[in-house]
Protein backbone atom coordinates (compact mmCIF):
# COMPACT_ATOMS: atom_id res chain seq x y z
CA UNK A 1 0.00 0.00 0.00
CA UNK A 2 1.40 3.19 -0.89
CA UNK A 3 1.40 6.43 1.26
CA UNK A 4 -1.09 7.77 -1.05
CA UNK A 5 -3.38 5.03 -0.22
CA UNK A 6 -3.48 5.31 3.45
CA UNK A 7 -6.68 7.12 5.38
CA UNK A 8 -6.05 9.72 7.83
CA UNK A 9 -8.02 10.08 10.98
CA UNK A 10 -9.56 13.35 11.78
CA UNK A 11 -6.67 14.16 13.74
CA UNK A 12 -4.21 13.63 11.57
CA UNK A 13 -2.82 17.60 10.72
CA UNK A 14 -3.34 17.93 14.35
CA UNK A 15 0.05 14.80 14.88
CA UNK A 16 2.04 16.21 11.66
CA UNK A 17 1.67 19.78 13.95
CA UNK A 18 3.19 18.24 16.97
CA UNK A 19 5.80 16.94 14.96
CA UNK A 20 4.91 13.08 14.98
CA UNK A 21 6.71 10.16 13.04
CA UNK A 22 3.33 8.99 10.71
CA UNK A 23 3.64 5.22 10.16
CA UNK A 24 1.12 3.10 8.22
CA UNK A 25 -0.85 1.14 10.64
CA UNK A 26 -3.87 -0.68 10.05
CA UNK A 27 -4.55 1.07 6.46
CA UNK A 28 -4.20 4.82 8.18
CA UNK A 29 -0.95 6.79 8.30
CA UNK A 30 -0.51 7.12 12.33
CA UNK A 31 1.66 8.33 14.78
CA UNK A 32 4.43 5.93 15.99
CA UNK A 33 6.24 8.58 18.28
CA UNK A 34 6.18 12.29 18.55
CA UNK A 35 9.15 14.15 19.46
CA UNK A 36 10.10 12.35 22.81
CA UNK A 37 10.38 9.19 21.26
CA UNK A 38 9.15 6.05 22.65
CA UNK A 39 10.71 5.21 26.03
CA UNK A 40 9.67 8.97 27.51
CA UNK A 41 6.39 8.70 26.03
CA UNK A 42 5.79 5.53 27.89
CA UNK A 43 7.07 6.66 31.42
CA UNK A 44 5.03 9.61 30.89
CA UNK A 45 2.18 7.85 30.43
CA UNK A 46 3.03 5.66 33.67
CA UNK A 47 3.34 8.90 35.61
CA UNK A 48 0.53 11.53 33.88
CA UNK A 49 -1.05 10.90 31.35
CA UNK A 50 -1.10 10.41 27.62
CA UNK A 51 -3.38 11.06 25.18
CA UNK A 52 -3.55 8.24 22.07
CA UNK A 53 -5.48 8.53 18.98
CA UNK A 54 -7.12 5.62 18.48
CA UNK A 55 -9.31 6.57 15.87
CA UNK A 56 -8.81 3.86 13.29
CA UNK A 57 -10.59 1.85 15.27
CA UNK A 58 -13.91 0.94 14.54
CA UNK A 59 -17.22 2.18 16.33
CA UNK A 60 -20.35 0.54 15.58
CA UNK A 61 -24.04 0.67 16.81
CA UNK A 62 -25.65 -2.69 16.93
CA UNK A 63 -29.86 -1.83 17.13
CA UNK A 64 -32.83 -3.74 17.45
CA UNK A 65 -35.21 -5.37 19.27
CA UNK A 66 -32.64 -7.80 21.45
CA UNK A 67 -29.34 -6.25 19.74
CA UNK A 68 -27.53 -8.26 22.58
CA UNK A 69 -28.94 -12.02 22.28
CA UNK A 70 -28.51 -11.23 18.01
CA UNK A 71 -24.77 -10.36 18.58
CA UNK A 72 -24.17 -13.72 21.02
CA UNK A 73 -24.57 -15.72 17.81
CA UNK A 74 -20.92 -14.74 17.29
CA UNK A 75 -19.47 -13.17 20.51
CA UNK A 76 -18.70 -15.39 23.63
CA UNK A 77 -19.21 -12.70 26.51
CA UNK A 78 -22.72 -12.54 28.27
CA UNK A 79 -23.92 -9.22 26.63
CA UNK A 80 -27.17 -10.30 27.12
CA UNK A 81 -26.39 -9.61 31.10
CA UNK A 82 -24.52 -6.36 30.56
CA UNK A 83 -26.18 -3.92 32.77
CA UNK A 84 -26.96 -0.34 31.00
CA UNK A 85 -23.90 1.62 32.44
CA UNK A 86 -21.55 -1.12 32.13
CA UNK A 87 -18.82 -2.41 29.26
CA UNK A 88 -17.74 -5.62 28.67
CA UNK A 89 -14.22 -7.29 26.72
CA UNK A 90 -15.40 -10.17 24.36
CA UNK A 91 -14.43 -11.99 21.35
CA UNK A 92 -15.82 -12.79 18.10
CA UNK A 93 -15.56 -16.28 17.26
CA UNK A 94 -14.81 -18.79 14.01
CA UNK A 95 -16.24 -22.00 13.63
CA UNK A 96 -13.78 -23.42 15.29
CA UNK A 97 -13.42 -21.81 18.31
CA UNK A 98 -10.65 -19.10 16.61
CA UNK A 99 -10.37 -15.58 17.62
CA UNK A 100 -11.31 -13.08 14.58
CA UNK A 101 -11.31 -10.54 16.74
CA UNK A 102 -11.14 -8.49 20.43
CA UNK A 103 -13.56 -6.30 21.18
CA UNK A 104 -14.63 -3.61 23.74
CA UNK A 105 -19.02 -3.77 23.54
CA UNK A 106 -20.68 -1.43 25.99
CA UNK A 107 -24.59 -0.28 26.89
CA UNK A 108 -23.99 3.17 27.64
CA UNK A 109 -27.56 4.23 26.64
CA UNK A 110 -30.45 2.67 26.05
CA UNK A 111 -30.04 2.61 22.30
CA UNK A 112 -28.72 -0.63 22.12
CA UNK A 113 -25.08 -1.91 22.23
CA UNK A 114 -21.91 0.03 21.40
CA UNK A 115 -18.89 -1.91 19.83
CA UNK A 116 -15.50 -0.56 19.44
CA UNK A 117 -13.03 -3.08 17.12
CA UNK A 118 -9.79 -3.57 16.19
CA UNK A 119 -8.71 -1.25 13.29
CA UNK A 120 -7.25 -4.04 10.90
CA UNK A 121 -10.15 -6.59 11.49
CA UNK A 122 -13.02 -3.93 11.32
CA UNK A 123 -14.82 -4.26 7.82
CA UNK A 124 -14.42 -8.24 8.34
CA UNK A 125 -15.91 -7.90 11.49
CA UNK A 126 -18.91 -6.01 10.76
CA UNK A 127 -19.79 -8.51 7.64
CA UNK A 128 -19.70 -11.27 10.08
CA UNK A 129 -21.80 -9.09 12.22
CA UNK A 130 -23.92 -8.08 9.92
CA UNK A 131 -24.18 -11.55 8.99
CA UNK A 132 -25.64 -12.38 12.13
CA UNK A 133 -28.14 -10.18 13.10
CA UNK A 134 -29.64 -10.32 9.40
CA UNK A 135 -33.68 -9.88 10.21
CA UNK A 136 -33.26 -9.40 13.87
CA UNK A 137 -30.91 -6.34 14.28
CA UNK A 138 -28.12 -3.73 12.79
CA UNK A 139 -24.94 -2.91 12.96
CA UNK A 140 -24.39 1.02 12.41
CA UNK A 141 -20.59 2.18 11.83
CA UNK A 142 -19.80 5.29 13.32
CA UNK A 143 -17.74 6.70 10.82
CA UNK A 144 -18.41 10.19 11.74
CA UNK A 145 -16.77 9.94 15.21
CA UNK A 146 -12.90 9.58 16.29
CA UNK A 147 -11.99 8.07 19.71
CA UNK A 148 -9.29 9.37 21.92
CA UNK A 149 -7.89 7.26 24.64
CA UNK A 150 -6.08 9.47 27.83
CA UNK A 151 -4.55 7.08 30.16
CA UNK A 152 -2.00 7.05 33.04
CA UNK A 153 -2.62 8.33 37.01
CA UNK A 154 -3.52 11.47 35.86
CA UNK A 155 -5.62 10.97 33.34
CA UNK A 156 -8.94 11.09 35.89
CA UNK A 157 -8.42 14.90 37.45
CA UNK A 158 -7.49 15.84 33.59
CA UNK A 159 -10.83 14.79 32.36
CA UNK A 160 -13.00 15.69 35.57
CA UNK A 161 -11.92 19.36 35.49
CA UNK A 162 -13.65 19.09 31.60
CA UNK A 163 -16.12 16.67 32.92
CA UNK A 164 -17.50 16.25 36.07
CA UNK A 165 -19.22 12.89 35.84
CA UNK A 166 -16.07 11.52 34.41
CA UNK A 167 -14.82 11.27 37.77
CA UNK A 168 -17.99 8.90 39.53
CA UNK A 169 -17.09 6.38 36.91
CA UNK A 170 -15.25 2.82 37.56
CA UNK A 171 -13.25 0.79 35.40
CA UNK A 172 -15.37 -0.40 32.55
CA UNK A 173 -18.18 2.02 33.66
CA UNK A 174 -19.50 3.81 30.70
CA UNK A 175 -21.93 6.47 29.37
CA UNK A 176 -22.82 9.44 27.31
CA UNK A 177 -21.99 12.48 28.55
CA UNK A 178 -21.80 16.34 27.49
CA UNK A 179 -18.11 16.93 27.25
CA UNK A 180 -16.44 20.06 25.51
CA UNK A 181 -19.55 21.01 24.45
CA UNK A 182 -20.52 17.54 22.32
CA UNK A 183 -22.06 14.54 22.92
CA UNK A 184 -19.12 11.87 24.20
CA UNK A 185 -19.28 8.05 24.58
CA UNK A 186 -16.92 7.62 27.40
CA UNK A 187 -15.68 4.56 29.69
CA UNK A 188 -12.94 4.35 31.95
CA UNK A 189 -10.97 1.76 30.31
CA UNK A 190 -7.71 1.39 27.99
CA UNK A 191 -5.22 -0.78 27.08
CA UNK A 192 -2.05 0.20 28.92
CA UNK A 193 -3.32 -1.05 32.54
CA UNK A 194 -3.27 2.11 33.46
CA UNK A 195 -6.26 4.22 35.15
CA UNK A 196 -7.54 6.63 31.85
CA UNK A 197 -10.48 6.76 29.47
CA UNK A 198 -11.80 6.19 26.25
CA UNK A 199 -13.75 9.27 24.97
CA UNK A 200 -15.42 8.79 21.59
CA UNK A 201 -16.36 12.55 20.20
CA UNK A 202 -17.32 13.68 17.02
CA UNK A 203 -14.88 13.99 14.27
CA UNK A 204 -15.75 17.50 13.65
CA UNK A 205 -15.13 18.39 16.78
CA UNK A 206 -12.05 15.65 17.72
CA UNK A 207 -9.67 18.11 16.87
CA UNK A 208 -10.36 20.79 19.15
CA UNK A 209 -10.84 18.45 21.94
CA UNK A 210 -7.40 16.92 21.31
CA UNK A 211 -5.96 20.20 21.36
CA UNK A 212 -7.80 21.67 24.33
CA UNK A 213 -6.68 18.22 26.66
CA UNK A 214 -3.20 19.11 25.51
CA UNK A 215 -3.29 22.58 27.07
CA UNK A 216 -3.10 20.69 30.49
CA UNK A 217 0.48 20.25 31.99
CA UNK A 218 -0.02 16.64 32.53
CA UNK A 219 -0.55 15.94 29.33
CA UNK A 220 1.08 14.87 26.33
CA UNK A 221 0.18 13.42 22.92
CA UNK A 222 1.35 9.38 22.97
CA UNK A 223 2.09 7.52 19.83
CA UNK A 224 1.63 4.02 19.02
CA UNK A 225 5.26 2.48 19.95
CA UNK A 226 4.44 3.55 23.38
CA UNK A 227 1.24 2.22 23.54
CA UNK A 228 2.44 -1.24 22.54
CA UNK A 229 5.25 -1.33 24.95
CA UNK A 230 2.42 -0.05 27.98
CA UNK A 231 -0.07 -2.49 27.19
CA UNK A 232 3.15 -5.11 26.46
CA UNK A 233 3.73 -4.93 30.33
CA UNK A 234 -0.03 -4.67 31.53
CA UNK A 235 0.00 -8.38 29.78
CA UNK A 236 -2.87 -7.51 27.74
CA UNK A 237 -2.61 -9.48 24.29
CA UNK A 238 -2.87 -7.93 20.94
CA UNK A 239 -4.81 -8.74 17.84
CA UNK A 240 -2.77 -10.11 14.57
CA UNK A 241 -0.01 -10.80 16.69
CA UNK A 242 -1.04 -12.72 20.52
CA UNK A 243 -4.47 -13.39 19.21
CA UNK A 244 -5.36 -14.68 15.79
CA UNK A 245 -7.77 -17.21 14.10
CA UNK A 246 -5.89 -20.26 15.22
CA UNK A 247 -5.88 -19.31 18.40
CA UNK A 248 -9.15 -19.73 21.13
CA UNK A 249 -9.79 -17.74 24.24
CA UNK A 250 -8.62 -20.47 26.13
CA UNK A 251 -5.40 -20.63 24.70
CA UNK A 252 -4.50 -17.20 24.94
CA UNK A 253 -5.83 -17.01 29.07
CA UNK A 254 -8.92 -15.62 28.02
CA UNK A 255 -11.02 -17.32 30.09
CA UNK A 256 -13.47 -14.67 31.36
CA UNK A 257 -14.02 -13.91 28.34
CA UNK A 258 -16.80 -16.58 27.77
CA UNK A 259 -19.59 -15.68 30.52
CA UNK A 260 -20.97 -18.00 32.77
CA UNK A 261 -23.86 -18.32 31.22
CA UNK A 262 -22.59 -18.27 27.88
CA UNK A 263 -20.51 -21.73 28.74
CA UNK A 264 -23.61 -23.48 30.62
CA UNK A 265 -25.27 -22.79 27.22
CA UNK A 266 -22.32 -23.67 24.67
CA UNK A 267 -24.27 -21.73 22.48
CA UNK A 268 -21.15 -19.75 20.84
CA UNK A 269 -19.08 -20.87 17.61
CA UNK A 270 -16.58 -23.17 18.67
CA UNK A 271 -18.46 -24.25 21.39
CA UNK A 272 -16.86 -27.78 21.61
CA UNK A 273 -13.51 -27.08 21.08
CA UNK A 274 -13.50 -24.29 23.88
CA UNK A 275 -15.73 -26.58 26.57
CA UNK A 276 -12.84 -29.40 25.91
CA UNK A 277 -10.06 -26.52 26.09
CA UNK A 278 -11.83 -25.61 30.02
CA UNK A 279 -12.08 -28.86 30.76
CA UNK A 280 -8.16 -29.25 30.16
CA UNK A 281 -7.51 -30.91 27.25
CA UNK A 282 -5.24 -27.80 26.12
CA UNK A 283 -1.67 -28.16 23.74
CA UNK A 284 -0.72 -24.19 24.37
CA UNK A 285 -1.41 -21.52 26.64
CA UNK A 286 -0.23 -18.22 26.69
CA UNK A 287 2.62 -16.99 28.70
CA UNK A 288 4.63 -13.85 30.12
CA UNK A 289 8.24 -14.47 29.90
CA UNK A 290 11.28 -12.28 31.72
CA UNK A 291 14.40 -12.46 29.28
CA UNK A 292 16.99 -13.19 32.04
CA UNK A 293 19.99 -12.10 29.89
CA UNK A 294 20.46 -10.99 26.25
CA UNK A 295 19.03 -9.28 23.39
CA UNK A 296 14.90 -8.60 23.80
CA UNK A 297 13.05 -11.64 22.03
CA UNK A 298 10.40 -10.46 19.47
CA UNK A 299 7.74 -11.84 17.46
CA UNK A 300 8.53 -14.68 15.94
CA UNK A 301 11.03 -16.53 17.89
CA UNK A 302 11.32 -19.17 19.30
CA UNK A 303 10.44 -20.79 23.13
CA UNK A 304 12.58 -23.91 23.83
CA UNK A 305 12.81 -26.08 27.42
CA UNK A 306 15.67 -26.55 29.49
CA UNK A 307 17.13 -29.28 27.18
CA UNK A 308 16.69 -27.18 24.01
CA UNK A 309 13.65 -28.71 22.18
CA UNK A 310 11.44 -26.08 20.80
CA UNK A 311 8.58 -25.78 23.03
CA UNK A 312 6.57 -23.07 21.56
CA UNK A 313 7.01 -19.44 19.82
CA UNK A 314 7.08 -15.38 21.04
CA UNK A 315 4.40 -13.82 19.56
CA UNK A 316 4.75 -9.81 21.06
CA UNK A 317 8.42 -9.19 22.59
CA UNK A 318 10.50 -6.29 23.33
CA UNK A 319 11.61 -4.10 26.09
CA UNK A 320 9.94 -2.91 29.16
CA UNK A 321 10.32 0.87 30.09
CA UNK A 322 8.93 0.83 33.10
CA UNK A 323 9.21 -3.43 33.59
CA UNK A 324 13.54 -1.75 33.26
CA UNK A 325 14.24 -5.22 31.24
CA UNK A 326 13.20 -7.82 28.08
CA UNK A 327 9.07 -9.27 28.39
CA UNK A 328 7.36 -10.89 25.90
CA UNK A 329 3.83 -12.84 25.72
CA UNK A 330 4.31 -16.47 24.04
CA UNK A 331 2.69 -19.76 23.75
CA UNK A 332 3.84 -23.06 24.99
CA UNK A 333 2.49 -26.23 26.38
CA UNK A 334 0.55 -26.19 29.91
CA UNK A 335 2.61 -28.15 31.90
CA UNK A 336 5.40 -25.44 31.17
CA UNK A 337 3.23 -22.21 31.83
CA UNK A 338 4.23 -22.17 35.03
CA UNK A 339 4.93 -19.19 37.03
CA UNK A 340 9.11 -19.84 37.85
CA UNK A 341 9.79 -22.18 35.07
CA UNK A 342 13.03 -21.66 33.64
CA UNK A 343 12.56 -21.52 29.35
CA UNK A 344 15.07 -20.24 27.01
CA UNK A 345 14.20 -18.26 23.92
CA UNK A 346 16.42 -18.42 21.04
CA UNK A 347 17.59 -14.77 19.15
CA UNK A 348 19.58 -14.48 16.09
CA UNK A 349 20.83 -18.38 17.20
CA UNK A 350 21.37 -17.39 20.42
CA UNK A 351 19.99 -19.33 23.02
CA UNK A 352 19.08 -17.34 26.20
CA UNK A 353 17.91 -17.72 29.35
CA UNK A 354 13.94 -16.80 30.50
CA UNK A 355 11.41 -17.34 32.89
CA UNK A 356 7.26 -17.49 33.49
CA UNK A 357 6.21 -14.94 35.34
CA UNK A 358 2.78 -13.79 36.27
CA UNK A 359 0.70 -11.11 34.47
CA UNK A 360 1.27 -8.48 34.90
CA UNK A 361 4.44 -7.35 34.60
CA UNK A 362 3.63 -3.64 35.96
CA UNK A 363 1.01 -3.89 38.21
CA UNK A 364 -2.46 -2.65 36.61
CA UNK A 365 -3.80 0.39 38.18
CA UNK A 366 -7.28 0.43 37.03
CA UNK A 367 -10.18 1.92 39.65
CA UNK A 368 -12.12 -0.56 40.60
CA UNK A 369 -13.92 1.35 43.52
CA UNK A 370 -14.14 4.90 44.64
CA UNK B 1 35.79 9.79 9.80
CA UNK B 2 34.50 8.10 6.68
CA UNK B 3 30.74 7.11 6.21
CA UNK B 4 28.31 4.69 4.52
CA UNK B 5 24.83 5.06 2.79
CA UNK B 6 23.91 2.36 5.44
CA UNK B 7 24.56 5.28 7.88
CA UNK B 8 27.44 3.54 9.64
CA UNK B 9 31.10 5.51 10.33
CA UNK B 10 34.76 4.57 10.31
CA UNK B 11 37.52 6.79 11.96
CA UNK B 12 41.05 4.72 11.28
CA UNK B 13 44.34 4.97 12.98
CA UNK B 14 47.00 3.62 11.71
CA UNK B 15 45.25 -0.02 10.46
CA UNK B 16 42.45 -0.25 13.10
CA UNK B 17 39.08 0.77 12.17
CA UNK B 18 36.37 2.37 14.68
CA UNK B 19 33.04 1.50 13.54
CA UNK B 20 30.23 3.52 14.78
CA UNK B 21 26.77 4.52 13.26
CA UNK B 22 25.75 8.46 12.93
CA UNK B 23 23.72 11.03 14.78
CA UNK B 24 21.44 10.69 11.99
CA UNK B 25 20.97 6.86 12.65
CA UNK B 26 20.79 7.10 16.36
CA UNK B 27 18.13 9.72 16.26
CA UNK B 28 16.51 7.44 13.68
CA UNK B 29 16.05 4.62 15.44
CA UNK B 30 14.94 6.41 18.85
CA UNK B 31 16.25 4.91 22.16
CA UNK B 32 18.21 2.57 22.10
CA UNK B 33 17.76 -0.11 24.58
CA UNK B 34 20.06 -3.03 23.80
CA UNK B 35 23.29 -3.49 21.74
CA UNK B 36 24.67 -6.62 20.55
CA UNK B 37 28.37 -6.28 19.78
CA UNK B 38 30.60 -8.57 17.92
CA UNK B 39 33.04 -11.40 19.20
CA UNK B 40 36.61 -10.15 19.15
CA UNK B 41 38.53 -12.40 16.87
CA UNK B 42 35.07 -12.55 14.44
CA UNK B 43 35.92 -12.21 10.70
CA UNK B 44 33.80 -9.53 8.43
CA UNK B 45 33.41 -9.01 4.93
CA UNK B 46 32.17 -5.35 4.16
CA UNK B 47 28.88 -5.48 4.29
CA UNK B 48 28.50 -8.26 6.84
CA UNK B 49 26.36 -7.94 9.54
CA UNK B 50 28.13 -6.76 12.77
CA UNK B 51 25.93 -5.66 15.44
CA UNK B 52 22.35 -4.98 16.25
CA UNK B 53 21.04 -1.92 18.06
CA UNK B 54 17.69 -2.47 19.66
CA UNK B 55 15.37 0.20 20.55
CA UNK B 56 11.82 -0.24 22.96
CA UNK B 57 10.13 -1.15 19.46
CA UNK B 58 12.51 -2.57 16.83
CA UNK B 59 15.99 -4.59 16.25
CA UNK B 60 18.29 -3.25 13.62
CA UNK B 61 20.95 -4.47 12.16
CA UNK B 62 24.81 -2.75 11.91
CA UNK B 63 26.97 -3.60 8.59
CA UNK B 64 30.60 -4.19 8.57
CA UNK B 65 31.45 -0.79 6.27
CA UNK B 66 34.92 -2.42 5.72
CA UNK B 67 36.37 -5.94 5.88
CA UNK B 68 38.63 -7.16 8.44
CA UNK B 69 39.24 -8.79 11.82
CA UNK B 70 37.71 -7.92 15.02
CA UNK B 71 40.10 -6.59 17.51
CA UNK B 72 37.70 -5.01 20.18
CA UNK B 73 34.25 -4.56 21.16
CA UNK B 74 32.74 -1.93 23.17
CA UNK B 75 31.73 -4.00 26.02
CA UNK B 76 30.74 -0.74 27.89
CA UNK B 77 27.69 -0.78 26.04
CA UNK B 78 26.00 -3.85 27.41
CA UNK B 79 25.47 -1.86 30.27
CA UNK B 80 24.97 1.82 29.38
CA UNK B 81 23.11 0.97 25.46
CA UNK B 82 21.65 4.89 25.70
CA UNK B 83 25.41 5.96 25.36
CA UNK B 84 24.80 5.19 21.50
CA UNK B 85 21.97 7.70 21.25
CA UNK B 86 24.13 10.00 23.52
CA UNK B 87 28.05 9.68 21.76
CA UNK B 88 26.53 8.23 18.89
CA UNK B 89 30.00 9.58 16.81
CA UNK B 90 32.47 9.00 19.99
CA UNK B 91 31.83 6.81 22.94
CA UNK B 92 28.99 4.95 21.08
CA UNK B 93 31.51 2.99 19.06
CA UNK B 94 30.53 -0.73 18.61
CA UNK B 95 33.96 -2.44 17.06
CA UNK B 96 37.26 -1.60 16.73
CA UNK B 97 38.24 -3.95 12.85
CA UNK B 98 41.51 -4.79 11.72
CA UNK B 99 41.66 -3.53 8.28
CA UNK B 100 42.16 -6.29 5.99
CA UNK B 101 41.58 -4.29 2.27
CA UNK B 102 42.47 -0.28 3.53
CA UNK B 103 41.45 0.76 0.25
CA UNK B 104 37.84 0.16 0.94
CA UNK B 105 37.60 3.02 3.44
CA UNK B 106 39.07 5.43 1.06
CA UNK B 107 35.78 4.32 -1.25
CA UNK B 108 33.52 5.76 1.37
CA UNK B 109 32.10 9.13 1.70
CA UNK B 110 33.84 12.09 3.39
CA UNK B 111 31.53 14.21 5.97
CA UNK B 112 30.83 16.33 3.23
CA UNK B 113 29.52 14.07 0.82
CA UNK B 114 27.41 12.75 3.74
CA UNK B 115 26.01 15.49 4.66
CA UNK B 116 25.06 16.13 1.26
CA UNK B 117 23.39 12.30 1.22
CA UNK B 118 21.34 13.00 3.92
CA UNK B 119 20.18 16.06 2.07
CA UNK B 120 18.80 13.79 -0.15
CA UNK B 121 16.71 11.76 2.19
Amino acid sequence: MSDQDLKKTPLYDAHVASGARMVPFAGYSMPVQYKDGVLKEHLWTREHAGLFDVSHMGQARIRGTDPAKSFEKVVSADYQGLKPGKQRYGVLLNAQGGIIDDLMTARPDDDGLFVVVNGACKDNDYAIIAKALEGEATVERLEDRALLALQGPEAAAVLAAHVPAAADMVFMDTAVLTAFGVEAIISRSGYTGEDGYEISVPAADATRIWNTLLQDERVKPIGLGARDSLRLEAGLPLYGHDLDETVSPIEAGLNFAIGKRRREAADYPGASRIGAELAGDLSRIRVNLKVLEGAPAREGAQIADATGTVVGVITSGGFGPSFGGAIAIGFVPPALAVVGARLQVIVRGKSQAAEVVASPFVPNRYVRKL
Amino acid sequence: MRFTKDHEWVAVEGDIATVGITAYAAEQLGDVVFVEVPEVGKTVKQGDGLAVVESVKAASDVYAPVSGEVVEANAALGDAPETVNAVPETGGWFAKLKLSNPSEVEALMDRDAYEAFLGTL
